[in-house]
């Protein structure tokens, strides 16, 4: 009697992993590939903090905030964008795999296919990127003025949270559009890449226009502008006051409401590859 | 073109000038037409290339507001400035169209290039030309426009500085194109060029003068930009038209742009020869 091996566990989450534990090992066999894109990576992070320490070093104080303040604001944005791309970024690849037919393939499996992509792969480079922004908000929790308490640190942690939530929404918002705009797939650069840029702006500098776009349609403001200043006790705008800080979880619902109704008019608009 | 006969010397140079130039504005021409297809890609790119204009706008003028003197730029110079810039991107990219040599290089179909009687260099500048100057109706002019409308631009009144700026754009489109060329060769001798790419992405437009324009760098990092190609990509061009720079020091720009044009020229064609020796054809 010979009894078929299990896995000690096995739960739904089980192929998922095994996909990403497969990708993981394929980056790191290339060593010296990988080695250049840890230092790329790295590279993009350093010289989006140079880009902000250029202006301020001129400008000093811009939109209320100081370079200290500000790299509280780069270090909030970024971090959750970049871990955001580091679980949803490859989603932008989307219409590579529409165009080469290979989105039927996952269409056959029985799982979310919104799962499957999602899990399909995973950047390690990506964390480089990430570390740059992470310190930066180390060293922009540390320079600033802040009063620690629990009521802080319970707003960084929503606000880290949060901020990932959302970015990984607009990753799947832009993705539900890729399936009507194949190479148009720059046009939703705009909502994720633009967004992303935008957030690590002092919002406060923004026409009213800008503001209500990126306060409350594409909330970004969220994930960093409207923390930094409840984190420093400033007024905030008008339009956008300090208080909603507290609201980025709300934020982040509406984005992902956003998303999947994208994503659910997208998946069945598509027709397949053909062939 | 083969098959002119030998001798008869005086003609056949004058006729082999003739069908070069013939070969070369067809592949113009086809570079054009087939960017031209991607009318819906090319509307994104100027939403894109909007949206990015907008919130660059908006920081910078606060900036030159917050200020006393931001590198010589006020409201209307700085607004130039970034509307320039971003309208010139779809122009002189810096993530480039060549994605397809990329593949060539990598699975060796390049090896049937170098048997056309193209050169491979000067076919794919003059295809990436043709691209280049499609993008200026759908996307660079509209670009300008928006910001006209919504931030107000200090542009030049006189004829000169926008004759110089086409002379000056054209070549920040070769040094782009040629620098992309130096980066695709690379992958005869590395098998994945991503993170090459990327470096070379990120670390151009930034010292291209993309986010932030050279002029407000500190002079460590100006030196480490003017030693490099890629101010002449996108800050020399933007300097020209916005009238910035004018008489002398604008054709001294233009010079050192075609430095660069003739430096990486040179490289690009040291590296394709190097690269056919590596390059090792296999199949039967």
């Amino acid at each position: 009697m010979v009894e078929v091996a299990t896995p000690r566990t096995r739960s739904w989450s089980t192929p998922y992993v095994a996909v990403l534990r497969s990708r993981i090992r394929a980056q790191r066999s290339y060593r010296l590939s990988f080695a250049s894109e840890v230092v790329s990576a790295f590279v993009v992070g350093l010289v989006e903090l140079a880009e902000v320490w250029l202006i301020f070093r001129t400008a000093r104080i811009l939109g209320g905030l100081d370079l200290d303040a500000a790299l509280l604001l780069f270090g909030l944005s970024h971090s959750s964008f970049a871990l955001s791309q580091v679980l949803f970024g490859h989603l932008d690849n989307l219409p590579a795999l529409i165009r080469l037919g290979q989105l039927d393939a996952y269409h056959l499996r029985p799982q979310p296919l919104l799962l499957q992509l999602i899990t399909s792969d995973i950047s390690l480079r990506r964390f480089a990127r990430a570390s740059v922004s992470i310190v930066a908000l180390g060293v922009g929790l540390v320079r600033n003025d802040i009063a620690w308490e629990t009521s802080t640190v319970t707003l960084l942690t929503l606000t880290i949270l949060g901020g990932i939530a959302l970015f990984g929404g607009m990753f799947v918002c832009a993705a539900g559009l890729q399936f009507y705009l194949i190479d148009g797939s720059e046009l939703t650069n705009s909502f994720t890449y633009g967004g992303s840029f935008a957030a690590t702006q002092p919002a406060s500098v923004f026409p009213t226009p800008m503001k209500l776009l990126f306060g409350f349609a594409i909330p970004v403001s969220f994930t960093a502008y409207l923390p930094t200043l409840a984190l420093l006790r400033l007024p905030g705008p008008p339009l956008l006051p300090a208080w909603l800080a507290w609201l980025t979880p709300a934020a982040a619902l509406w984005v992902w409401l956003l998303a999947l109704v994208l994503w659910r008019s997208g998946t069945r608009h598509y027709q397949g590859g053909g062939g | 073109m083969r098959g002119i006969p030998e001798g008869d010397g005086q003609r056949a140079v004058g006729e082999r000038f003739r069908s070069a130039v013939a070969l070369y504005t067809a592949l113009v021409g086809a570079g054009f037409r087939r960017q031209w297809q991607y009318k819906l890609a090319m509307f994104a790119g100027l939403f894109t290339n909007s949206v990015f204009g907008f919130v660059r706008a908006a920081v910078l003028v606060a900036a030159v507001d917050a200020a006393g003197d931001f590198g010589g730029y006020d409201q209307g110079s700085i607004g130039a400035y970034v509307w320039l810039s971003q309208g010139l991107l779809g122009a002189v990219q810096f993530m480039g169209p060549l994605g397809e040599l990329d593949d060539r290089v990598k699975n060796g179909d390049i090896a049937i290039d170098f048997l056309r009687p193209v050169d491979i260099q000067c076919g794919y500048l003059a295809d990436d030309l043709g691209r280049a100057v499609c993008t200026f109706l759908p996307r660079g002019v509209p670009s300008v426009l928006v910001g006209t409308l919504t931030f107000g631009l200090a542009m030049p009144a006189t004829p000169g500085p926008y004759l110089l700026g086409m002379v000056s754009v054209l070549l920040a489109v070769v040094v782009s194109f040629l620098c992309r060329f130096v980066v695709v060769l690379i992958g005869f001798w590395v098998v994945e060029t991503r993170g090459i790419r990327l470096l070379y992405y990120t670390s151009g437009t930034f010292l291209a003068g993309l986010f932030v324009p050279v002029h407000m760098f500190p002079s460590w990092l100006a030196a480490v930009a003017a030693a490099t190609p890629f101010p002449s990509i996108l800050q020399a061009p933007v300097d020209v038209l916005s009238g910035r720079i004018t008489g002398a020091e604008a054709f001294s720009v233009v010079a050192v742009q075609a430095f660069w044009v003739l430096a990486i020229g040179i490289a690009g064609r040291v590296l394709l020869a190097a690269g056919r020796r590596r390059l090792e054809v296999q199949g039967g």
